[in-house]
Parts: structure tokens; C-alpha cells; sequence
């Protein structure tokens, strides 16, 4: 059986000596302090909001698989397009990034458990009326909010009474989120066994510390954006509504300043996870931790200085263009210094290919794909073309779906047998990758063709000659949907039900970490004693 | 790139097709990421659609074919910035695949143990930041230029209203000329009825497009009425945000004459897509035609209120108003839509006019129905008396200009 759902179906004395009467059945949810069920509840809501969010993209891709609105009317149309993007961020990547923190600090840095337990389920059961208030909010007068996922002012003033719920829903997110980085970085700073010095932790504590400093940084500034907003629609202030004096400029401003290290909070664990497994495929040290460590941290202080390159259509004076187009241009470099290093890597190893591998290689031949469009992005002359149309829609899934949520989907192959105890499906993994790749590229690869024609984005239909790349784009969305359904059904409900081959301690053979020091699946509790480390700080050894 | 038409995988392009410009690498990839799409829609109902001249063509992989300097540096700059991505990502990705091809365990390569180089890490940190400040350096140019809005020819304001686009000649020649140019009722319904016929200026086309003197410098100005808005014409290598409450500016120079299409590119509300914007550029000699046709225009629909008009004729007048200013939220049948309240049947269309004239005069449900008087009395008359007869609501009654100038008080 599985530690994921039964903590007590293995015989392992040590095991036993320590359970004081902890709560079974729903309670042990409910009452979760244990950071591996907090882990798995986590991981478990983000999929299942990734399905709600997915949905709703399957509705936008259906509506514009032909000219002509078939299915759904504008206004709804313009609801799916804002609720996708709501859910994906907030639902979807966020949680499961903060599940993996959950399952694999701890672990991973030789910890208990995280430094405040109680906190950590708080966090976690936060999201629930938050997620049933956002999706709920399509039941509501009117609709879901459908000012897109951004909330521009002012439009927002004109949304219906789900507006509201929608700014409720992300204050609650936002304080979850959080407490989530605070018990991120207190279990970082204060919990390392001896030994475990900062320069010796696994890359991915590394990239979850800087993430939880950026939400710490960011999130109050969406909530006062977003709190703007709400005072803007009932007590009668005027920060964004031009009727009274106010700047709707200023909410874009505020918004991208929480919104650009947002992407990156996005995707700096995903690089941790990438730059996990990579090495342990290689069979070979992974290059340049040092400069990784800088590389990371450089790209979240940059994040910071970059806000307006979303807004260069706004009307910015020059030199605030010229700024914003050199420091935007600038987050290429440390970039480019990851993908060279996980390249490095790569080089004179011994690789293998399981799907953690699979994905991780995808990662970083697609997400560089996002990467590149980025940096054309950021030069102002071509971005006053593509702004607001689909070269832009192109961009961001390359870098969130093929770049975030491959990430997480190597993440999951890599440690699942930790948490499960069994192995998944090799076939399967690989059916999954594959499925993945190309019905990804099927579907986003032509936006780039329509961006660069000039079809808007958030339009729910379309001049005649965008027809053809829009019908391959949502066979290809469809396609994509059911691979995730597969990858749910047939990988990961089978390990859940502990179907498969016995997991060993350590299924990959170069893998390094003290994650791999634990029994598969790793015991409800883990290093309840400091461990003594090696000098590499990778194993234990009394 | 352009293809004539999307039965045919190897079209011809007739010379006089206004986007000729061949790349055929480009074609032949455009072509065998169609080939699915192609096989797929044989057959659909809008097979005939050919390309737009200075609006999308079909199955258009590229940018728009630029008519002014900007739009052409623009175009250099994408071409100068694919190609070297394109190389370093030939490069790194060759590197990449090499290794996973000849460093992998099946063929018993054994892993080095190397894990750190300064030199090479200094390397890759400056070599590609090099490379950004190149780039960064190019693009300099064309923004400064682009942010040169000094010394036009001819402003122009661009007013952005949901969903539709004002347009106020403010300096140079055809000063004071002001219209509005809104969607063609008849593309609106065609978008509804869920099979649009297959027409090249599907969603394209307008009432009244903007008319522009060719090789002038015409600074447009823009703003908004209600909510975020932008301006964007591909081909002139323009898109600005249009904000209410605040201008903002750009410029375009274009070098031939001919139609050029653009949309809205700011999520606006439920008609985001559809207020398209249509710049004619014509010849100076054209211009200077058009501006005084369009000065005698505006003399004769500047009407007099005073004037006692028949039914049918306030009618008639009625129905163009309503088909250019309502038709977009209540709907060309007047039946309405979702939140948007049906007119067809309504107690306050069929009753007493004073009360739709005061919603149409000071708006009503908090904006979203707006307040109409910009509108002339005769047009906001024409429309009360229109609704008031159109569809089920014959009522036979009929509202004098006289009665707005009254109510206006």
C-alpha cells in the first residue's frame, strides 16, 4: 500500500514507535500537520483545478475552432478567457509548486517536518472556499468576472457582483500563498540537519527559497491592487476610474510589478526540479551549482526592474521604453547561463532517458522556445506589433505549460515513487510525454503564425484567414486535454492505489539528495532525529 | 507570405496580389504545419476566402507587408531577431542533441566528472550579454522614431467607445471633420448566426473608415469614453493604447495609398472583437475630394431641429442611427442579449417618450447603458421614433427633434 494514502501499511518499527495517536479517516486531512499529506492534498487540488482550467480552455479552443461564435457568446467567451487564466495561476501551478515544497524539503534539507505545521494546513485548506468562490462565481448574476486573468481598470468597474468574489477568492489565495512562503523559508533557514550549509542544499530548496522571497515581495501588492479595485467599485474612491480623476494606467503598473516576478515565481521551481534530474540522468554532477545559485537569484532581482515591458502600448515616454527594453533583454543572460549549465551537465555523461528525463529535456528544448520569443518580445518595435495578440498567447504557454507544468510533470515522475512506493508505468510515462510534445506544439506552435498576422487576442471570433491555424490549434488543445486525463487515470491512480513494481529506496542510480535516504515510500515521519551528513551533505551516515 | 486560397496546398501568386513577398522557406513551412489543418477543413464552407490587401491574408505566417518606415524597420527587426535566435538555437540545441545522441549509457559512454569551469562560465555570462546589448543597441533607433510625434501633417483623434471608434480631424486639412465608424450590422450577425459566408473582409469592415492624404505625417491621437481601448493598424505599424481619461499619441507615415485594416487590440468588453478600425490612405488630390464631400455631408446632416419631419422619413433616418450607435448590444432585432434589455416589446420603448428619452439622454444601470447626447436631437429623435415603429412596436407614434431640444433644458 501506499504512505500516500496509508500512512500505516507498512511494518516499519520505527514507524510505529512514533505514532501517538494521530486522527484516521477524514480527520487525518482535515486536521493535516504532516507535510507529506499536506503535500499530497495539495498536489492533488492543483490537478484537479488544472482540469477545471482546462475545461475552460477546451471551451475557448472549441468556440474558435470555426469563424463564427457556435457555442458560447461573447460575454461567456470573454468569462472562460479570464477564469482560465485565474484558475491555471492560482489554482493550478501555484499549489502544485507548493506541494512538491511540501512533499520534498523537508526531505530533501533532512527536516521533520515544516516549521510550522498547524500554519501549513491552514494554508492548504484556505484554497478550498477560495477555489469553490472563483469557479463558483459563474453561478453568480451576470456571470464570472470577464476582465481577463490581468483585471484591468476599468473594465473591472463594470463587471457583476462575481467581480467581487473573484477579489475576495485572490485575497484569500494571496494569503495562503504566503503563510506558504513563510513556512518555505523559516523550515529553510532554521531547519537544515548539521551539515546542510546553504551552498550544499539541493538546488530546488534553493529556487523555492528565492520563489517564497518574491511572494513574500509581490503578493500584498496584487492584494492592494485588487483592494483598489474593490473600493473603486462600492465606497466611491477613484484610484483607477478616469471618471473621477483616477489613473487606470496606475492599476497596470501596480498589477505587472506583482505580475512579472509572479512568472517567475512560476518557473523558478521548476528549474530547481530541472536541475534535480538532470544530473541524477546524467550520471554526472550538475555544472556550476554556484553560478546556478546566482543565476537564480539574479533573475529574481531583475524580475523586479522589468514590470513595464507588458505595457509598452500604453504610451510610455521613451525613456521609460528604452529602460524597460534593456533590463528585459537583460534577464536573458542569467537565463541563457541555465540552460548552458543543465547543457554542461549533459555533456561526457552517461545519460539515460525515463520519462523525469524525458521531461526535463522537453522543458528545456521547449520552454527555450519561450524563452527566445520573450527576448523578441522585449524589443519595444516588434512588441507594438505583437502586443495583445496570439504571438503573445504562444509566448507565455511556452513558458508556462511547456516550461512550469513540464517541470512539474518531471517532478512528479522523478519523486513519485518516493511518495507512492511503487513505480509508475515506464510505457505509460513515456506515452504521456510524447502525447504531451506534440499535441503542445500542434496546439500553440500556429499562434505564433497568428500573432505575427496580427489576430488579437481575447476574441472570441475571428477575420476569415485566421481559420486554418485556429483549427489546428484546438485539435491540437483537445488532444493535449486528453493526454492529461490519461496521465491522471492511467499514472497516476494506479500508484495511488499502490499498482505497480515495489519502488526501491533509490530507483535511479545517480541520484543524489537526502530524499533517497528514506525508505520508499517514505515513512508518515522522516528525520524526526537530525541526521549526521556527509561532507557533500548528500547522505547520511549515522 | 500569402496563399490564394486553402484548397490548394501550391497556389500561384498572381503578381498583383498587394503581399507578394515570397520567402520559401517560410512557405514551405507554413505548409507542412498546414498540412493537417488542410486536410482537416477540405471542404469547409469557407474555402473561397482569399487574401485582404492591407488586412490578414490567408494562412499569413508572417508579418503584415509594411507601408510606412517604422513598420518596415519593424519588420527588419523581427527578421534580424528570428534569424539569430534561430542560430543559437540551432547551436545550443545541436550541442544538446549531440550529446544526448553520443553520451548516453545504451552506447556505453562512460560520464566524465567535470562539474565547474569559471572561465566557461564567464564565458557564457558575457558572450550573450554582448549579444543583448547588440540588440538592445538596433532597436534604439526605432523607438526613439517611433516616439516622434512632433511636427504632423494632419492629427487626428482617435476615440475608442464601446465597441466602436470615433474620429475627430483636429489639425490640418479637413479640421473639424468628425465621425464614427462602427462594425457593418450585417458582419455582426453574420458572426452570431454561427456560419459566416465566406467573405475576405469578414469582421472587417466599417461604416465610415478613416480617410488619410498618403505620404503625410498623420499623428493620431487617442483616447477613450468608457474603458481601455487599443488602436492598431498592422500594415502602418501602429498600435496605442486609447485610455479614458488620458492621451496618448502615435504617428504613421504611410508611403502608397490603398485600404488597411486593423483591430481593436485591448480586451474592452463583450464586442472586444468586433470594432474593427479601416484606414484608407488615398492621394492628396483624393484627400482634398473627400475632405470637402465629407464638409458638404456633415452641412446637410447638420439639421435643423426646428424641422417637422413624416414618420417614414424619421423612420428611415432612425434605423441608420440604431443600426450605428444600438444595434451592438440590443441587437439589429432589438431583442437584446443576456443583461442587455430587449427593446422589442419593452413598456418604456412603446410608452410615454419621456421616459426613454431621458435613459437615452443621461444613460441608465450605472453605464452600462451610456448616455447618447452627443448624438444630435434630430438622430436621437430619428431613434426614439425608429424604435418606437421597428419590429412588434408599431406604434405609430413619433417624436419631433423638438421634443430632445426640449428635454435637453
Amino acid at each position: 500500500m501506499s504512505a500516500v494514502l496509508d500512512p500505516h501499511g507498512q511494518d516499519h518499527p520505527h514507524d510505529h514507535q512514533h505514532d501517538h495517536g494521530h486522527p484516521y479517516g477524514w480527520r487525518r486531512w482535515l486536521y493535516a500537520t504532516n507535510h507529506k499529506d499536506i503535500g499530497t492534498m495539495y498536489l492533488l487540488f492543483s490537478f484537479a483545478m488544472l482540469m477545471v482550467g482546462g475545461v475552460l480552455a477546451l471551451g475557448i479552443r472549441a468556440e474558435l475552432f470555426q469563424p463564427g461564435l457556435q457555442f458560447v457568446n461573447p460575454e461567456l467567451f470573454n468569462q472562460l478567457t479570464t477564469m482560465h487564466g485565474l484558475i491555471m495561476v492560482f489554482g493550478a501551478i501555484m499549489p502544485a509548486f507548493v506541494g512538491f515544497a511540501n512533499w520534498m524539503i523537508p526531505l530533501q534539507i533532512g527536516a521533520a517536518d515544516m516549521a510550522f505545521a498547524r500554519m501549513n494546513n491552514l494554508s492548504f485548506w484556505l484554497l478550498i472556499p477560495a477555489a469553490l468562490m472563483l469557479v463558483g462565481s459563474f453561478f453568480m448574476p451576470g456571470g464570472a468576472p470577464a476582465a481577463g486573468w490581468t483585471l484591468y481598470a476599468p473594465l473591472t468597474l463594470q463587471m457583476g457582483p462575481s467581480m467581487d468574489a473573484g477579489i475576495f477568492a485572490m485575497h484569500i489565495m494571496g494569503a495562503s500563498s504566503i503563510m506558504g512562503s513563510i513556512n518555505i523559508i523559516v523550515t529553510i533557514l532554521n531547519m537544515r540537519a548539521p551539515g546542510m550549509t546553504l551552498m550544499k542544499m539541493p538546488l530546488f530548496c534553493w529556487t523555492w527559497l528565492i520563489t517564497a522571497y518574491l511572494l513574500i515581495a509581490v503578493m500584498p501588492v496584487l492584494a492592494g491592487a485588487i483592494t483598489m479595485t474593490l473600493t473603486d467599485r462600492h465606497f466611491g474612491t477613484n484610484f483607477f476610474n478616469p471618471a473621477g480623476g483616477g489613473d487606470p494606467v496606475m492599476y497596470q503598473h501596480i498589477f505587472w510589478f506583482f505580475g512579472h516576478p509572479e512568472v517567475y515565481i512560476m518557473i523558478l521551481p521548476a528549474f530547481g526540479i530541472v536541475s534535480a534530474i538532470i544530473p541524477a540522468f546524467a550520471r554526472k554532477r550538475l555544472f556550476g551549482y554556484t553560478s546556478m545559485v546566482y543565476a537564480t537569484s539574479s533573475i529574481a532581482i531583475l524580475s523586479f526592474i522589468v514590470w513595464a515591458h507588458h505595457m509598452y502600448t500604453t504610451g510610455m515616454p521613451v525613456t521609460g521604453q528604452l529602460f524597460f527594453m534593456y533590463a528585459t533583454m537583460l534577464i536573458a543572460v542569467p537565463t541563457g547561463v541555465k540552460i548552458f549549465n543543465w547543457l554542461a551537465t549533459m555533456w561526457q555523461g552517461s545519460m539515460t532517458f525515463e520519462t523525469p528525463m524525458l521531461f526535463a529535456v522537453g522543458f528545456i528544448f521547449v520552454f527555450t522556445m519561450g524563452g527566445f520569443t520573450g527576448l523578441i518580445l522585449a524589443m519595444a518595435p516588434i512588441d507594438i506589433q505583437l502586443q495583445d495578440t496570439y504571438y503573445v498567447v504562444a509566448h507565455f504557454h511556452y513558458v508556462l505549460v511547456a516550461g512550469s507544468l513540464y517541470g512539474l510533470f518531471a517532478g512528479y515522475y522523478y519523486w513519485s515513487p518516493k511518495w507512492c512506493g511503487v513505480m509508475y508505468s515506464e510505457t505509460r510515462g513515456q506515452i504521456h510525454f510524447w502525447g504531451s510534445l506534440i499535441f503542445f506544439n500542434i496546439t500553440f506552435f500556429p499562434m505564433h503564425f497568428l500573432g505575427l498576422a496580427g489576430m488579437p487576442r481575447r476574441y472570441a471570433d475571428y477575420p476569415m484567414q485566421f481559420a486554418d491555424f485556429n483549427m489546428v490549434a484546438s485539435i491540437g488543445a483537445f488532444g493535449f486535454g486528453i493526454m492529461q486525463v490519461y496521465f491522471f487515470l492511467f499514472v497516476v491512480v494506479p500508484m495511488m492505489r499502490g499498482k505497480g513494481e515495489p519502488a526501491p529506496q533509490k530507483p535511479w542510480e545517480a541520484a543524489e539528495g537526502l530524499e533517497w535516504e528514506v525508505p520508499s515510500p517514505a515513512p508518515w515521519h522522516t528525520f524526526e532525529n537530525p541526521p549526521k551528513l556527509d561532507v557533500t551533505a548528500t547522505r547520511v551516515v549515522g | 507570405m500569402t496563399m490564394k486560397t486553402k484548397t490548394s496546398l501550391w497556389p500561384p501568386c498572381e503578381p498583383s496580389c498587394a503581399q507578394s513577398r515570397v520567402q520559401s522557406g517560410a512557405q514551405l513551412i507554413s505548409r507542412l504545419a498546414l498540412a493537417l489543418g488542410v486536410a482537416m477543413s477540405s471542404g469547409a464552407a469557407f474555402a473561397a476566402v482569399k487574401d485582404l490587401p492591407g488586412g490578414p491574408a490567408v494562412n499569413q505566417i508572417d508579418l503584415h507587408v509594411p507601408v510606412t518606415k517604422i513598420g518596415e524597420q519593424q519588420v527588419w527587426l523581427h527578421n534580424f531577431m528570428l534569424i539569430v535566435c534561430v542560430v543559437i538555437f540551432v547551436a545550443v540545441f545541436g550541442v544538446m542533441f549531440y550529446s544526448i545522441l553520443k553520451h548516453r549509457k545504451s552506447v556505453g559512454h562512460k560520464s566524465a566528472n567535470f562539474h565547474e569551469s569559471v572561465a566557461v562560465e564567464i564565458a557564457w555570462t558575457v558572450v550573450p550579454l554582448l549579444i543583448v546589448i547588440a540588440m538592445g543597441a538596433m532597436a534604439t533607433r526605432t523607438v526613439v522614431a517611433m516616439k516622434d510625434t512632433s511636427n504632423a501633417d494632419l492629427t487626428i483623434k482617435a476615440t475608442g467607445f464601446q465597441w466602436k471608434w470615433g474620429y475627430d480631424y483636429l489639425k490640418g486639412e479637413g479640421e473639424g471633420i468628425g465621425f464614427v465608424s462602427t462594425l457593418d450590422v450585417a458582419h455582426r450577425e453574420m458572426s452570431n448566426s454561427g456560419k459566416p459566408p465566406p467573405i475576405d473582409n469578414y469582421l472587417l469592415k466599417v461604416d465610415n473608415p478613416l480617410v488619410v492624404p498618403v505620404n503625410q505625417k498623420i499623428r493620431i491621437v487617442t483616447t477613450a469614453n468608457d474603458v481601455i481601448h487599443a488602436w492598431m493598424v498592422p500594415s502602418l505599424g501602429v498600435k496605442q493604447d486609447a485610455i479614458p481619461g488620458f492621451v496618448r499619441d502615435t504617428w504613421f507615415r504611410a508611403e502608397r495609398t490603398g485600404d488597411f485594416y486593423g483591430q481593436c487590440a485591448e480586451l474592452c468588453g463583450k464586442e472586444h472583437a468586433y470594432m474593427p478600425i479601416h484606414v484608407k490612405v488615398v492621394s492628396q488630390p483624393d484627400y482634398a475630394l473627400w475632405v470637402e464631400g465629407k464638409r458638404k455631408e456633415m452641412a446637410a446632416a447638420a439639421d435643423d431641429p426646428a424641422k417637422v419631419w413624416t414618420l417614414d422619413d424619421l423612420v428611415a433616418r432612425g434605423e441608420k442611427v440604431y443600426n450605428a450607435n444600438c444595434a451592438a448590444c440590443h441587437r439589429a432585432d432589438g431583442k437584446g442579449a443576456g443583461p442587455i434589455k430587449a427593446l422589442d416589446g419593452s413598456a418604456i420603448v412603446t410608452g410615454d417618450p419621456s421616459a426613454q428619452i431621458a435613459i437615452l439622454l443621461n444613460g441608465a444601470a450605472n453605464g452600462a447603458m451610456p448616455a447618447w447626447k452627443q448624438l444630435s436631437d434630430t438622430e436621437l429623435a430619428a431613434v426614439v421614433t425608429y424604435t418606437k415603429n421597428a419590429w412588434s412596436n408599431k406604434t405609430g407614434k413619433l417624436v419631433q427633434p423638438a421634443e430632445l431640444v426640449a428635454a435637453r433644458k
